[in-house]
């Protein structure tokens, strides 16, 4: 019986062709591939998977230094790393077409996916505030969440948590920094210094023809600021007889 | 352990990253192979899980640990601690799951005696795959990836003879199926 099993027949050569296809190759599912782009503000350090972008970090937030990127990104994904010369076309476009990047989120949990799904929604050179992020997730009590959330975005800059800022209609914190934030929003022409303005004076929200809105929404900017109203809150402006924006929709 | 074996460790313990690629290169027709004919279902799923456990591990080993590696037997010991952990723990069973092409084409067989061969591939992966688990793991490990049967008592952490009856025990069944279904 052994000596059967040792002896090449017509069943054990037949086992030999059981062998998966020579053609398979896991190296594109196990390997992130990286490399450096000009971003808005510096260059980034990209990552990417055969899913999409997975990883950004500023030159800055790692000393310029490939290793220390490298590093972050083991500890992140625990997955290796091969280096590419250049990214592939359409992964990281220009702000105005961000929101159609492919992006891989796999690693984060659906509360964090859904948070940043809802960021990539707010126009280039606006803002919103964390309050607003929490009631389009249907989590309108989950503010601190979503700020925690935020502050765990895998791929800052092309999904813009940059452009989500406090209630108080101050910037707040951002992961490289609050220069960077706003080095970021005044490079897509946010209107940074009246946004701060308003806040200094603690007010939220702006009001015109009828109609409030956040500070950055297009419909307010270009009106002249002696024909707008500004509001602490939004209750207030309901109050006063203007009805919230549906471009901008302010939260109450 | 062989020349290729010793070049890979090297690389890793070198340049972990750059030589996880070649050890990627080097073993994974073998590691996919036991996945697909011991697991089954979602072989490129559990092959994809093993080696990212041996890379995890891989970090945390200093250089003399990585230069002391058998990197298939360790490879293959990873892959059936992860089925057993999380396939079977599923209560799966393995099926004939990815198509059944014919790739070892070109001079030799005929394209029909391909296509019964891709028949009978088909037939036998089904076959296989109703072995209890300890047959179907050491005849898989023999005879559809060719290890020696000290490898596979080290991966199946099983002594020789156990190793040689579960082998004998699992030919002689298929055998007797395969049989049936051949000389139909």
């Amino acid at each position: 019986m052994m000596a059967h099993d040792e002896t090449p027949d017509q069943l054990t050569a037949a086992l030999g062709g059981l062998a998966a296809p020579l053609s398979l190759d896991l190296t594109t599912r196990l390997f992130g591939r990286w490399t450096t782009v000009p971003g808005p503000v510096g260059e980034l350090f990209l990552a990417y998977t055969d899913v999409g972008v997975s990883y950004i970090r500023t030159a800055a937030s790692v000393r310029g230094r490939a290793e220390v990127f490298r590093e972050h990104f083991h500890q992140r994904f625990n997955r290796p790393l091969q280096h590419v010369a250049a990214v592939p076309a359409g992964l990281f476009p220009d702000a105005a077409r961000a929101q159609e990047a492919p992006v891989d989120l796999r690693t984060l949990t659906s509360f964090e996916r859904d948070v940043l799904t809802a960021t990539r929604e707010i126009p280039v050179g606006q803002v919103r505030p964390y309050a607003w992020i929490a009631k389009a997730i249907g989590r309108p009590k989950a503010v601190r969440a979503v700020g925690t959330a935020l502050g765990n975005n895998p791929v800052p800059v092309l999904i813009p948590c940059h452009r989500v800022v406090r209630a108080d209609g101050h910037l707040g914190q951002y992961v490289f920094g609050a220069d960077v934030k706003e080095d970021l929003l005044r490079a897509e022409e946010s209107n940074v210094d009246e946004m701060r303005a308003l806040a200094d004076a603690r007010r939220a929200v702006v009001g015109h023809d009828g109609v409030v809105c956040y500070p950055s929404c297009d419909r307010i900017r270009s009106v002249p600021a002696a024909s707008r109203r500004a509001f602490r809150t939004v209750a207030q402006a309901v109050q006063a007889g203007y009805r919230p924006c549906e471009r901008c929709g302010p939260v109450a | 352990m062989t020349d290729p074996d010793a070049a890979v460790l090297a690389a890793i313990a070198d340049d972990l990253d750059a030589g996880f690629a070649e050890l990627v290169r080097t073993h994974q027709r073998v590691v996919l192979s036991v996945a697909l004919r011991v697991g089954g279902r979602d072989a490129e799923d559990l092959a994809a899980e093993c080696f990212l456990r041996a890379y995890h591990a891989l970090r945390g080993y200093d250089r003399s640990r990585i230069l002391a590696l058998r990197p298939r037997s360790w490879l293959l010991t990873i892959l059936l601690n992860t089925w057993r952990n999380t396939v079977r723990a599923a209560s799966r069973r393995p099926v004939v799951a990815v198509a059944e092409l014919p790739e070892r084409a070109t001079a030799g067989p005929s394209v029909e005696q391909q296509v019964a061969d891709a028949e009978t591939r088909g037939e036998l992966a089904a076959l296989v795959s109703t072995l209890p688990e300890n047959q179907r793991v050491a005849v898989v490990l023999r005879h559809v990836v060719d290890l020696p049967v000290a490898e596979i008592a080290a991966v199946m952490a099983a002594p020789e003879g156990t190793v040689k009856s579960h082998i004998s025990r699992g030919l002689a069944r298929l055998r007797e199926q395969y049989a049936k279904e051949v000389v139909r």
